[in-house]
């Protein structure tokens, strides 16, 4: 008596009732393809998300006025543009750095108008914030020092300011004052929340001077409301993030005991955020999964019991033969181990054969990890390990004649 | 040798009890043909599944060859049905699309047997039946004979000290059942089988040597049979009658 006779034998009896032994591995392969599919839809999806946030910039991070709101009733204080210079020096070769100021205006191009978020920035805003002119220009150097009144506009408002014509050279009205559309961005699609395509840029320098106007000082001083910094070295943000949050500390007088009344953020911080709330929705689906794999389970458990109990007779014949409870056992677990694998094998390989055409579809990418596969075919051999199990273990402990007789 | 004493066997049926056995005593020597009879209910089937070790008695003793099988626990009950015991049912009890092979060959793997011998001992069996032919057939493409014929190569096997069967001529015709009880006789005469059947075809009942009538759990006849029919023996109608002991000695005496 070995193992190899006893799986010999299983893999005799499974052949015996092809149709028997085909719908019981049916519910394993449903059951752990269900569980492959929707866990590579989840991860998919989770691995999509992250990696758009990552193509944003890891290596961003940004500084505004105004509290963290995980620490509200902290005093916010000014951001000022002397902040942004005494950061520049301290951060030094480490990243690109640049000021900017944002206000909501009214904006006009003859019979059309809407609000828009009037950045004022410096020529090398595109560079820290990764946008790219399609159109005509971006603001110059030469715009700030000149105060010229130049707007760069994102794709979606020159649509909707311009419809199909070109925006460039043509004049805009911001709260009255006209400015020339010198450029246009490429289309950067939404992050996240907002559209970063809706927006008009400036130069810093003629904001302050013909457009913000008192808003923008806090005590006479120039303020603004964020910096943005692109480090040369994703590895270095945390360095930066502390090296901006010393300097915003020694330039308003702030000891380390007084709440920093500024927001110093990273990509990698938003990174982080959303993984939680990706980890939940993997959490989700990994329930819904779970549910499946129960019924799955459930279906299992009904023909395995069904079909115990329908060779409760074939059982006391073994046994009025000289067949050991256990070696009835030993039997039985060889079938349903039989089952379970090679239901588990073909259900992995039909849950990735859906997986690849549901990515095939182009909405959702999917993604099979190891975890996935086995957390499916071991729940799939447990389930069925049990529930094939129990009711022979029950079989094998009857007499045989009781065993014999039943109907 | 089979020796059984005060063998009981109750069931409870709610508050009543049953007594299927009400205290059978019997010796069996080796090499005996017996045959036990009675109407249904009288308790043959429950007597067979004790001596046949797949029952055990509520009261009593039964030893075989000395050993009392009573004190046994289920996996010594199960190598003794394994080496001692052949048993035949009326339902045949095979496999399922297995082959005649492959059924024969199943209680050798229980005890152990090595796949080549266990083959060669299987078709010796098959052979002893006469069904060499259809080895290689499934049982659902078998006559019921041949399905028969299978279960008692089955319990053939192993070589068993007894060979018990129940009512194995019960679903087949009377030509067929014929030819069962003539591989029955042919086993304890050639071979010198003990083989215990119980019918209730007196008929069938006097191929043997020995016939035991039980009635209500009890044993109330216990009679030798001086000339058993040869298999093969026509049936005629004034042999089909209950027979009294001194009607069948006239019988045979004259």
């Amino acid at each position: 008596m070995n193992i190899f006779e006893n799986f010999r034998i299983a893999l005799r009896a499974l052949t015996a009732n092809k149709l028997r032994s085909g719908l019981t591995m049916l519910g394993i392969i449903i059951g752990v393809a269900a569980v492959v599919a929707l866990m590579a839809v989840g991860e998919g999806a989770t691995r999509g998300i992250t990696s758009q946030v990552e193509g944003l910039g890891t290596n961003l991070v940004s500084v505004s006025s105004g509290r963290n709101f995980q620490q509200p009733g902290v005093q916010t204080q000014s951001l000022l543009y002397s902040d942004y210079i005494a950061i520049e020096k301290a951060v030094g070769g480490l990243a690109e750095i640049t000021p900017a100021y944002q206000i909501m205006a009214n904006v006009i191009n003859g019979d059309r108008q809407s609000d828009y978020s009037i950045t004022g920035v410096q020529s090398n805003f595109t560079t820290v914030n990764s946008y790219t002119v399609a159109r005509g220009r971006f603001i110059t150097e030469q715009d700030g020092t000149g105060q010229s009144r130049v707007a760069v506009i994102g794709s979606q408002a020159a649509e909707d300011l311009f419809s199909s014509l070109n925006p460039v050279g043509r004049e805009i009205q911001i709260d009255g004052t006209t400015f020339k559309v010198v450029g246009v961005l490429e289309s950067k699609g939404t992050s996240g929340f907002t559209s970063q395509d809706d927006i008009v840029l400036i130069p810093l320098e003629t904001g302050y001077e013909r457009l913000f106007g008192g808003r923008a000082l806090s005590s006479g001083k120039r303020t603004l409301t964020g910096i943005s910094l692109s480090a040369h070295d994703s590895t270095q943000t945390d360095n930066i993030i502390s090296t901006v949050e010393y300097t915003l500390r020694r330039e308003h007088g702030l000891t380390l005991r007084n709440d920093l009344g500024f927001v110093v953020s990273s990509q990698t911080q938003m990174l982080s955020t959303l993984s939680t709330i990706t980890g939940t929705m993997t959490a989700l689906l990994g329930a819904i999964a779970a549910i499946s794999l129960l019924v799955g389970g459930i279906g299992i458990m009904n023909i395995t019991l069904v079909s115990v109990r329908e060779r409760t007779r074939e059982i006391g014949l073994r046994k009025a033969v000289g067949a050991r409870r256990n070696v009835i056992l030993l039997q039985f677990l060889a079938e349903t181990l039989t089952l379970s694998i090679i239901g588990g094998i073909v259900g992995i390989l039909l849950g990735a054969g859906i997986a690849w055409v549901v990515s095939l579809t182009g909405v959702i990418s999917t993604l099979i990890t190891a975890d996935t596969i086995l957390l499916a075919f071991g729940s799939a051999v447990l389930v069925g390990l049990f529930f094939g199990i129990y009711p022979a273990y029950q079989a094998a402990g009857l007499r045989p004649i009781e065993a014999l007789r039943y109907e | 040798m089979i020796e059984v004493e005060n063998l009981k066997k109750i069931y409870h049926l709610g508050a009543t009890k049953v007594y299927a056995l009400n205290g059978i005593s019997l010796t069996i020597q080796g090499g005996e043909m017996i045959a036990i009879v009675g109407p249904s209910g009288s308790g043959k089937s429950t007597l067979m599944a004790i001596l046949g070790c797949l029952d055990v008695p509520t009261k009593g003793s039964y030893r075989m060859d000395g050993q009392a099988m009573e004190k046994l626990n289920d996996n010594q009950l199960a190598t003794i049905r394994s080496r001692k015991i052949g048993f035949v049912f009326q339902q045949f009890n095979l496999l399922a699309r297995t082959s005649a092979l492959e059924n024969v060959m199943m209680p050798l793997y229980y005890d152990g047997v090595k796949g080549k011998i266990r083959q060669e001992r299987a078709l010796a069996a098959l052979e002893i039946v006469g069904l060499s032919d259809r080895i290689h057939h499934r049982s659902n493409q078998l006559s019921g004979g041949e399905q028969q014929r299978v279960a008692i190569a089955r319990s053939l096997v192993n070589e068993p000290a007894v060979l018990l069967a129940d009512e194995p001529t019960g679903n087949l015709d009377t030509h067929t059942g014929a030819e069962i009880v003539g591989i029955f006789q042919r086993l304890n005469r050639q071979h010198g089988q003990t083989v215990i059947y119980v019918t209730h075809d007196p008929f069938i009942a006097r191929h043997t040597n020995r016939i035991i009538k039980l009635e209500d759990g009890k044993i109330v006849g216990d009679e030798v049979v001086l000339h058993p029919f040869e298999a093969g023996t026509p049936r005629s109608d004034d042999l089909l009658g209950p027979m009294k002991s001194d009607d069948r000695k006239a019988v045979e005496d004259s």
